[in-house]
């Protein structure tokens, strides 16, 4: 018995240990909670030397205004999780941060507030025309762009030597020549996407014969696939499993980083017969949904996100670059991608690895492809129609 | 017999290997110098700096923490008192009924518990009109409610082995029915209630379904924290800290093991001292 309480005593000693850890480490020194609720992944958070946004938010806004603020950092990992949080009406956050077709969708179940734009003079100041008003908020009274992102092709040059950056097109994804070496979306939507804008069709069209159509080349296109991967896709490009892959450019980035020695991939957007960039946008975008409590500190937030000339405890501090840098997708922010620090930092100009070209390559007019090879909110009807389809090329043999 | 050695041991080896080869690449892969998941560039302590110095990680563990502590005791209290009542209970029909009652959280898919408790917070919340009926407390209550009755399935067959005669000896001794409990019954259960503690404790620490469901703005746990990382790879600081609650739980593990088997084998001695001396004493009548 002895033994039993000396048992006990250690397993209690282990379990109160970070218990009263955590109970001095949560002190209530402060006057206002934020809740934000963003990606996993999505912010500049401290690691990697870099910049704890977050942290300093709480001080500056302290410093400013005289007032605690505590920032309620929380992840979601997709738009639905998000939307399913938002519609049991059980929780309240302040800012959040989806893509665009939710947006759309929030907007049209009225479950975001206007801003007032006189709190967010950043926007003004920062974000050109040509992100504003875009198709999911066309009086852009409820969002502030928060990032941008656009899908591409990363390839392995060690396998595929006849292409270069400038002249990939979605044909690379369905070349008898690289078989069984290609990784596809496995997502109905990205997925159904490459093969629309491979036939020219529209992403968002409402007639069911183009999403057969689309099945169609997806189907001859299965038997040359690897596999459907998400992030998968990671380990499978950087090893050198697959050498073909379409992805997002920022996540492509990361892989070109991190592959092996006898790896070596190169990234390009593809193309359509007139050498324009054909290929799928999103917007991530920051709004403050209704049951949001604190709308003007999550105002000040939201213009905090875009600032790049703060001076924190007497040091300067560029919030937006930082954020930019960590992320690696591209950003909205003139005051941060005209900045030629940024630019090289990112490594403008390189010959052999110029992230800066693969991220805001030269030329592109955004507003127009936006508009044009975004995905829209789609009839629920229409998308019952394309998971059917989806489901039904994942059964094909 | 000597090839059905090597079968057995070839057998014994593939168990193993499954069993801990994706462990084991995760712990070698928390020690790799680059950010790769699939190259190994060269040994380095980086990921465990990383994790260390990362506060979002830190502050999940403690939440994750705070929240299996709290759920494993309350439910371990909750559990026990409710066994030791059920245990009391004179009719079988409605024991048997009343135990089964309270194993369904357990049979039910973890799903679909998490989506009632949702339904459920939701209703509740619109009627008493919260803002905000998501936070700690509803998960505690969740976490709660789904490991009881996995205590209780500890605790009741060590009820059940009790002899029942030794309460009745206490009090015929003196002792009120409270002390008896504390004194004599409590004792005797108590390695039940240690197991159902350890397993509420662990369940809750690996929860993910029941907690997604339930959690409110601000209250991350570790699971949630991973999860949501999945869209951008998941970092290396997260292996760091998978290895680190892997060492931590095996020392704990055989730290357990090793107290427990003592008791066992003190409690055999005693057992084959007690049979000697009985054997002795009747070798002594006999020869008598």
């Amino acid at each position: 018995m002895k033994r039993l309480k000396l048992l006990s005593a250690i397993f209690a000693m282990v379990l109160l240990m970070p218990c009263l850890a955590s109970l001095s480490a949560c002190d209530s020194n402060y006057d206002v909670v934020l809740n934000v609720y963003n990606w996993g992944e999505y912010i500049s958070d401290g690691s990697y030397d870099s910049l704890n946004v977050n942290e300093a938010f709480e001080k500056w806004y302290f410093q400013e205004y005289g007032v605690r603020v505590k920032v309620n950092y929380d992840t979601y990992d997709s738009n639905e999780s998000l939307r399913a949080k938002l519609e049991s009406n059980a929780v309240s956050y302040d800012v959040i941060i989806p893509s665009d077709y939710m947006i759309d969708y929030f907007i049209e179940h009225e479950m975001l507030q206007e801003l007032n734009f006189e709190n967010i003079p950043n926007f003004e100041k920062n974000i050109p025309e040509q992100f504003r008003n875009l198709f999911y908020d066309p009086e852009n009274k409820y969002t502030v762009p928060y990032t941008y992102g656009m899908v591409g092709i990363v390839y392995d040059t060690n396998v595929v030597t006849d292409v270069t950056p400038k002249d990939v097109t979605w044909d690379l994804m369905w070349s008898d020549d690289y078989a069984k070496q290609i990784l596809q979306f496995d997502n109905s939507r990205d997925a159904f996407g490459t093969a629309m804008y491979k036939l020219g069709i529209s992403v968002n069209s409402d007639c069911p014969n183009d999403w057969r159509a689309a099945y169609d080349e997806l189907a001859a296109q299965k038997p040359l696939l690897k596999r459907y991967v998400m992030d998968q896709v990671f380990n499978m490009m950087e090893s050198g499993d697959a050498a073909i892959a379409a992805y997002y450019a920022g996540d492509c980035i990361t892989m070109m980083e991190n592959s092996s020695e006898n790896v070596d991939l190169q990234f390009g957007y593809p193309r359509d017969k007139d050498g324009n960039i054909c290929t799928n946008l999103f917007m991530d975008a920051m709004c403050i949904p209704t049951c949001a409590k604190n709308k003007e500190v999550a105002e000040a937030y939201i213009n905090f996100m875009l600032s790049t000339d703060l001076v924190i405890d007497g040091e300067p501090c560029d919030i937006a670059r930082a954020n930019a840098e960590y992320i690696y997708y591209a950003t909205p922010n003139s005051a941060v991608y005209e900045n030629p620090e940024y630019q090289e930092a990112l490594g403008k100009g390189d010959e052999e690895c110029d992230y800066y070209e693969m991220l805001y390559p030269e030329g592109f007019d955004f507003a127009a492809s936006y508009n044009e090879f975004a995905y829209a909110n789609l009839d629920p009807e229409l998308l019952a129609f394309i998971s059917d389809l989806w489901l039904d090329l994942k059964l094909l043999d | 017999m000597k090839k059905n050695n090597f079968l057995a041991n070839f057998y014994m080896f593939m168990v193993f290997f499954f069993l801990f080869a994706p462990i084991v690449v995760m712990i070698l892969f928390s020690f790799n110098a680059g950010k790769s998941t699939s190259v190994f560039e060269g040994f380095s302590l980086t990921w465990y700096a990383e994790m260390i110095s990362n506060e979002a990680i830190l502050e999940a563990v403690r939440n994750t923490l705070l929240l299996a502590v709290t759920s494993s005791v309350i439910s371990t209290v909750l559990g026990t008192v409710a066994a030791y009542g059920i245990n009391k209970m004179r009719s079988p029909g409605v024991r048997a009924t009343l135990m089964t009652i309270t194993q369904i959280p357990m049979i039910n898919p973890e799903i679909i518990t998490g989506f009632s408790f949702t339904l459920l917070f939701v209703f509740t919340g619109t009627i008493l009109h919260f803002s905000e009926t998501f936070s700690f407390w509803t998960m505690l209550i969740a976490h709660v409610t789904f490991s009881l009755p996995y205590v209780m399935l500890q605790i009741m067959p060590k009820l059940k082995q009790m002899d029942k005669s030794l309460p009745e000896a206490a009090m015929d001794l003196g002792c009120n029915p409270v002390q008896s409990f504390f004194k004599v019954e409590l004792p005797e259960i108590m390695p039940g209630i240690v197991t159902g503690l350890i397993m509420a404790f662990t369940l809750s620490l690996d929860d993910f379904v029941i907690s997604y469901f339930t959690k409110g703005s601000g209250f991350t746990t570790l699971p949630i924290l991973i999860y949501g990382e999945v869209r951008k790879s998941v970092k290396p600081d997260i292996y760091a800290l998978a290895t680190v609650i892997f060492v931590t739980v095996l020392v704990f593990l055989v730290l357990f093991n090793m107290l427990s088997t003592d008791e066992d084998a003190k409690a055999k001695r005693q057992q084959q001292r007690e049979k000697a001396r009985a054997r002795r004493k009747h070798a002594k009548e006999a020869h008598k």
